[in-house]
């Protein structure tokens, strides 16, 4: 029999080598399914990496499909260290791509425009983030159904307003007008996407660690999320950091949209993520909730991204795979997390 | 005004009704078994999901519809299984693992779909459930046609309500997953396996989520598509939260909720003003929403909700 001890100390090591050990696990259980598709493991593998990390213009695309996961990724590892259970990175991210396309299409000069874009963007997921968060302090609202559920409302909102007074009345399509030329973000290497928002993305990650790590209100959201009765004891206002968690998550994941909008695709579709506010829950729990180690976490599912697509065209394994890589990640990285508070003892059965 | 009443009292308005009120209380129910043993089931959307996927495609490849509805059911056992191996027996953080099954099932729900059908542009179909009507019940004005000319899955529905109350209420196995639920530790003093309890209720749970998603897969949509669950799952986590953890209440949450999306579907084809349909898809969450704000301060979940038990530990 074998049996689960708590453990009294965590080896350093472990920070490294859980996530690693993590992803190898993933890799090794979903290659179950290439090989289902009739696929070569190894070769499929040797496609996804090449196509995202295998030239530096595969790199800078894996680094531009990473910028909203690293926001993502930090919103949700804010949220979560307060023990906000902010599900709602998605709609805050939609909702900031629209606030910042709506500026973004006012004519000003560019570097106005995108201070007021990502102020606006920021502020619109800050909002929505603030609902959930609201509705738990005031009214008990569990707040991982809330921000789920304010998820499809935030969707069907962005529906409406491209189908209906956005809807471009030349072609029909339901995409909102292009924001202005100057109000594009600059892209940083000539030739590649690579734009400001990946750099607004690579910044924001050890600002973020900062903040948690060395000031008072990241002790105090560190503090909340550990032990709520001590923090209160300690006489820190419990429901104000909440509040106050919510408005630096939903900032965060709202910038995420500014930076696809800004940087990616200039003006908002139905389309414009593919659950980067999802993956943003996978990227910090990889992360262990460290601010740091959302950006290598990000990258990696930006290449698995990347890379599945050209495997699909490669081998013919559908690109979904991807999706299904996250969530073994995700389930593997949640049993690795266990190692780091328990270790496995064979118990005599003598 | 008058149009939309008018168009409250018709047959076809209280079967549509039941119809999308079906799968809700039957992943109301799963999810509700669950919870009342301690144990939140996020993964609930994408074990919807994937159980729509496996249903239809067990029946578009045998012919047969009971063999889709038993491969969903089996889906959402597995599925149910592998979030209580996670939550109960490893105890990790139910909000995390329930994402994480959500993900990983949808994730999986879409790779096999594709790669058994392939990319067509027409997606496939079956031959869907037929409504069934029942002799002489049928034949009462209004409530028959409404209520007892329906597919098989609705009566199961309908005949699960009573039976969830009965097993949760009276039986020895419904007041052990009540106990594991409120109090595991005396449950566990009391010669009651907390582990066992809970893994039994959590894969009774994902059953009827499988049926939840062979029921949309299957008899209302007769196809496999991206938007086949589309919240469904979400909506059901918060219809338990207002049916307050009790099978009569939340099949009633169910039907409230119904009500309003049967609603809004009416207001959406009677073309009511400018308004843009997306308005009235935004309805019924933001009525779940509100209805939670009212529901919640005096809604008691069992009190060992999201607390893994280890025997060993104080």
């Amino acid at each position: 029999m074998f049996r689960l001890e708590v453990r009294t100390a965590t080896p350093a090591w472990f920070n490294l080598a859980l996530p690693l050990l993590a992803i190898g696990a993933t890799l090794v259980l979903c290659s179950g399914l290439i090989a289902l598709a009739g696929a070569g493991v190894l070769e499929s593998y040797g496609v996804m990496f090449t196509a995202s990390l295998g030239d530096s213009y595969a790199i800078t695309e894996t680094l531009v499909r990473a910028a909203p996961m690293i926001f993502t990724g930090l919103a949700v590892a804010v949220a979560f260290r307060a023990k906000f259970w902010n599900i709602g990175a998605e709609g805050q991210l939609l909702a900031g791509a629209v606030a910042s396309c709506f500026v973004g299409a006012v004519p000003m000069p560019g570097p106005l425009a995108m201070l007021s874009m990502a102020v606006a963007g920021a502020a619109a997921g800050a909002a929505i983030a603030l609902i959930p968060a609201t509705l738990r302090v005031k009214f008990k609202v569990d707040d991982v159904v809330s921000s789920l559920l304010l998820n499809s409302v935030i969707y069907y909102a962005l529906m409406a307003l491209i189908e209906g007074p956005w809807k471009d009345s030349f072609s029909g399509y339901p995409i909102s007008p292009p924001i202005e030329d100057s109000a594009n973000f600059p892209v940083l290497i000539e030739g590649t996407r690579l734009h400001l928002g990946v750099l607004m993305a690579l910044i924001a990650a050890p600002l973020i660690w900062f903040l948690i790590a060395r000031t008072t209100l990241g002790f105090k959201i560190r503090v909340t999320g550990e032990n709520p009765e001590a923090a209160r004891y300690g006489g820190i206002n419990v429901q104000r950091v909440l509040l106050s968690t919510a408005l630096l998550s939903g900032a965060l994941a709202g910038l995420a949209g500014v930076g696809e909008v800004g940087g990616v695709h200039f003006q908002v579709m139905s389309d414009i993520s593919p659950g980067y506010g999802y993956s943003g829950i996978v990227v910090a729990m990889l992360a262990r909730l460290n601010p740091l180690g959302v950006v290598p976490a990000a990258i990696f599912l930006a290449a698995v991204m990347t890379g599945a697509e050209a495997m699909s065209r490669a081998t013919g394994v559908p690109a979904f795979l991807s999706d299904v890589i996250q969530g073994t990640a995700l389930l593997a990285m949640l049993v690795a997390l266990l190692f780091t508070a328990y270790r496995i003892r064979r118990v005599g059965a003598a | 005004m008058s149009v939309v009443l008018e168009q409250i009292f018709q047959v076809g308005f209280l079967a549509a009704i039941i119809r999308i009120a079906t799968p809700l209380a039957f992943a109301t129910l799963g999810e509700m078994f669950s919870e009342r043993a301690g144990v939140l089931n996020l993964g609930i959307e994408g074990i919807m999901l994937l159980s729509a996927m496996t249903g239809f495609t067990a029946t578009s490849l045998s012919g047969s519809l009971w063999l889709g509805v038993l491969a969903a059911v089996l889906t959402g056992m597995l599925m149910g299984a592998l979030h209580a191996l996670f939550t109960v027996v490893l105890g990790l953080s139910q909000h995390v693992c329930g994402i994480g099954v959500t993900l990983f099932s949808s994730g999986l729900a879409y790779f096999l779909y594709r790669l058994i059908f392939g990319q067509q542009s027409v997606p496939p179909s079956i031959k869907g459930f037929q409504t069934l009507p029942i002799p002489v019940l049928s034949d009462i004005p209004v409530l028959g046609p409404a209520v007892f000319n329906q597919f098989a899955l609705v009566y199961m529905a309908i005949l699960a309500i009573p039976l969830a109350a009965f097993v949760l209420y009276r039986t020895p196995w419904g007041l052990s997953v009540r106990m594991v639920g409120e109090n595991p530790r005396a449950a566990d003093s009391a010669g009651v396996s907390v582990i066992a309890t809970r893994f039994q209720a959590v894969i009774l749970g994902g059953a009827l989520m499988g049926l939840a998603g062979a029921f949309l897969s299957m008899a209302q949509f007769n196809a496999f598509t991206f938007g086949v669950v589309s919240g469904r799952g979400w909506v059901a986590i918060a219809l338990v939260v207002f049916g307050r953890w009790d099978p009569w209440r939340s099949a009633g949450a169910a039907l409230l909720f119904a009500f309003v999306d049967a609603l809004q579907l009416r207001m959406q084809a009677s073309g009511l003003g400018h308004i843009p349909y997306e308005a009235f898809l935004m309805l019924p969450f933001i009525f779940t929403i509100v209805a939670m704000a009212f529901m919640s301060r005096n809604a008691v979940a069992p009190s060992a909700l999201l607390k893994p038990f280890r025997r060993e530990e104080r």
